[in-house]
């Protein structure tokens, strides 16, 4: 039985009087990978930002590696050990694409060389002295991933990393993803696109409401593919 | 004697070099509202009051204290800084997230509280602060003298500027910096202590003007009303430079000094409205300024 990482249990989270999250219960084992499933507007990425502590205002419990982060500023949370890629990727345009890969600061040690990372992903290093916004959405995608690789956190939300982006790259990704979990990252993904997500998770919650309505392993996956259909429409 | 336009030589180098002069105050002081503004989004109107501060607390550390002007050139920005990371722990942090319109008024109430105690205190007249031994008597600079102090200030701000550009636009903390500037939450969320930056940049900002205090000293009279006479200007300045342009605001600085001693020579009158003139011009054409990047 591996050590549990992240234990989220009743928590809720609002932004201004908007009451978003209503109560969630979650826990990641160290070495996961979990998907996070559901439509539009469900609550999945508030999910991450409360995790990540940008949220206005939360309630409950969320112990990272055992340790209660509920009330801590984003900086303290990140220092924790995790990495988050927001949704919009979050380039900076006014940085390079070296500066911003290079940008957040180790926070562990064991986070992947500036070498490892171009070669993983060769078209990073091409680009390295490019305004950041003038990377293709792939290329931005993909050092957006990079950039959290190197700060040496160990836990990585990812939100919706695959969307808007052509098969090929989103085959890499699926691949990077791979090669992460090999080198033991737990990651909790956020995804729209669940053939990206079916091959890649161990775990699947699907997120309705502001709730967790129904969770899942990658074993049980077929057994669900009704309940899939009902709230996602795959 | 050579002329230039009808106008001798001399006179028009002059006024010149008394306009780069002016124009390095202005980029120190635009300096530190850009880069207040691009990490706080504040417009801080106490800016004109903390560079009178600098020039009293010179003055009242050499007269009440003995300290010479190095030692205040180097303690003065750093008590101001002291003051102002004060200020934003204590009454400016309770703002953000709220409308800009707050700070502003905010620092413009300051403004006025630390101006009337000056007032109050030293009258308005002008007290005297003597040029250190060091930087008496004029530069023979070939084709022109000068007075040694006003070269002094010019280095000093052109120093002072380009050092800040290096840091902010080629170093990692300046990196840090820029990326804070357009999304603070996510820098945080990397494991930077943002607030704690945001509080040591507006240290920073103020600091910068009160070393421009300092320097304005021995330059001019040290007067309650001299950071409101100089302030009007700098805020155009930072209006035709774009708002939280670092190289913009240190530029336009330096430029529209220049241009206004040009003014000077040819029709004195409009040597103190071109500045806004041209303030209305920029806007006109190029609204976000000559630096400025559109939101």
């Amino acid at each position: 039985m591996t050590a549990e990482l992240l234990s989220l249990t009743d928590v809720h989270a609002y932004y201004g009087e908007s009451h978003i999250l209503h109560g969630v219960d979650l826990s990641v084992k160290k070495g996961e990978v979990v998907a996070l499933l559901g439509r539009n507007g469900s609550g999945r990425t508030t999910l991450l930002k409360s995790i990540m502590g940008l949220v206005d205002k939360r309630k409950g419990s969320i112990r990272i590696g055992g340790q209660e982060s509920a009330s801590l500023p984003p900086h303290r949370i990140a220092r924790m050990g995790i990495g988050y890629c927001p949704e919009e990727r979050g380039i900076f345009s006014g940085l390079s694409c070296e500066e911003n890969l290079m940008l957040p600061p180790m926070i562990k040690e064991g986070g992947l060389s500036v070498a490892e990372l171009y070669e993983i992903f060769p078209n990073i290093k091409e680009r390295r002295a490019s305004p950041g916004t003038r990377l293709s959405g792939g290329e931005q995608q993909m050092l957006a991933l990079a950039r959290i690789m190197r700060s040496g956190a160990h836990l990585l939300l990812l939100d919706e990393i695959s969307e808007g982006l052509a098969p090929v790259i989103v085959q890499a990704l699926g691949r990077t993803i791979r090669l992460l979990r090999e080198k033991g990252y737990t990651i909790l993904m956020v995804e729209q696109n669940f053939r990206f997500a079916a091959p890649l998770a161990d775990q699947f919650h699907i997120v309705e409401h502001g709730r967790i309505v129904s969770s899942f392993a990658a074993a049980e996956l077929s057994s669900h593919m009704g309940l899939l259909h009902e709230y996602l429409g795959v | 004697m050579t002329d230039i336009f009808g106008i001798p030589l001399q006179a028009f180098l002059g006024q010149l070099a008394l306009g780069l002069v002016n124009g390095s105050f202005y980029a120190v002081l635009s300096l530190g509202l850009a880069v207040i503004f691009g990490l706080l989004n504040l417009i801080n109107f106490a800016h004109g009051a903390i560079y009178m501060l600098g020039a009293f607390l010179a003055w009242m550390g050499l007269t009440w204290l003995g300290v010479n002007y190095w030692w205040s050139l180097l303690l003065v920005p750093l008590v101001t800084a002291g003051a102002g990371m004060i200020l934003e722990r204590s009454l400016l942090r309770r703002l953000y997230g709220l409308d800009p319109l707050y700070g502003l008024l905010l620092t413009f109430g300051l403004a006025l509280i630390i101006e009337g105690l000056f007032r109050q205190m030293f009258g308005v007249s002008g007290q005297p602060y003597p040029v250190p031994d060091a930087l008496r008597g004029a530069t023979n600079l070939g084709f022109m003298l000068l007075p040694t102090y006003r070269l002094w200030v010019v280095a000093a701000s052109l120093v002072v500027c380009a050092s800040t550009w290096f840091v902010i636009e080629r170093t990692s903390l300046g990196a840090l910096l820029r990326a804070a500037t357009e999304n603070p939450k996510l820098v945080q969320a990397f494991g930077v202590n943002v607030p704690l930056m945001i509080m040591l940049t507006f240290g920073f900002g103020v600091g910068l003007a009160g070393f421009a205090g300092v320097l304005a000293a021995p330059a001019t009279q040290v007067s309650p009303l001299m950071g409101s006479h100089l302030i009007i200007t700098v805020f155009a300045v930072v209006v035709i430079g774009g708002m939280g342009s670092i190289l913009g605001s240190v530029l336009t600085g330096l430029g529209l000094g220049l241009v206004e001693g040009l003014a000077k020579v040819f029709y004195a009158p409009a040597s103190s409205t071109v500045v806004f003139v041209i303030m209305a011009l920029v806007l006109i054409v190029r609204p976000a300024g000559l630096f400025g990047r559109d939101k």
